[in-house]
């Protein structure tokens, strides 16, 4: 199987339109016929850091790469940055605001989530240039 | 048992149903939506009192068989929406969270 590269922009503002790219790389992974549990790590992944590039950096973009034994998403921004990747990875910290909180997000759970569920994780950070967080699931 | 099934035996209202055949196989009770991704299992009941837009894509990614939202809560004209463009079964019921966690668990286990 030669390598799939999809690209997904994640527009920024408002949690309205949030979860779209997840939704299409979903269904792209599922028309590619990969084992329901990849996907579905996948896709949990990808809305979690899809959810933090909106609540955080005003957007982004997410690359995705598909081929015989991973997937690899790559979610880059040009956000604030975070200043302490070890707390930031801890279970229950959070900077999200309020509006966020109401719509029930910023639990603190969004890195650790994709941490539990891809099989590597990376996180390139500098405060005020921006965040890549690049996390690989294998296939099988 | 499937979605129907369940529908059925807790009388939930009905406001979006695609899948009524897909099995239900374990609960899930929570609000916030980074626990449901991290917590919840595949093919679960998803409880919530959560009704806004962005619980059909938690739902979606999660791989719950369906959402029930409890205390009578209706979903938002947002989130029917969104249910219905990407499949998600939603339904509702009056019971409080707890009944409702009770009552599923007893037929999950009888």
């Amino acid at each position: 199987m030669e390598t799939i590269r999809l690209v997904y922009p994640v527009e920024g503002g408002d949690l309205i339109e949030a979860g779209e790219a997840s939704s299409k790389m979903k269904l792209t992974l599922k028309k590619l016929g990969l084992p329901q549990d990849v996907i579905r790590r996948a896709s949990i992944c990808m809305y979690e850091g899809e959810i933090n590039m909106v609540i955080h950096a005003d957007g982004g973009q997410a690359e995705v790469e598909v081929d015989a034994d991973q997937i690899v998403i790559r979610m880059e921004d040009t956000g604030p940055g975070i200043p302490d990747v070890e707390q930031a990875m801890q279970e229950g910290f959070s900077t999200a605001g309020q509006t966020a909180r109401e719509l029930g997000f910023g639990a603190g759970m969004g890195l650790p989530n994709m941490k539990r569920y891809s099989d590597e994780m990376t996180i390139d950070t500098e405060v005020g240039k921006g965040t890549t967080v690049t996390v690989k699931i294998n296939i099988a | 048992m499937t979605v129907q099934e369940l529908t059925g035996a807790l009388s939930l209202t009905v406001y979006h149903l695609e899948a009524p055949d897909r099995p239900v196989t374990s609960g899930y009770a929570g609000d916030l939506l980074s626990w449901v991704l991290g917590r919840a299992e595949r093919d679960c009941a998803w409880l919530t009192i959560m009704s806004n837009q962005n619980v059909a894509a938690v739902a979606l990614m999660a791989e719950a068989a369906c959402v029930v939202l409890t205390e009578g809560v209706a979903p938002d004209g947002e989130l029917l929406r969104r249910a219905a463009e990407k499949g998600v079964n939603l339904l509702g019921t009056e019971l409080d969270t707890f009944t409702a966690a009770h009552r599923l668990a007893g037929m999950l286990s009888p």
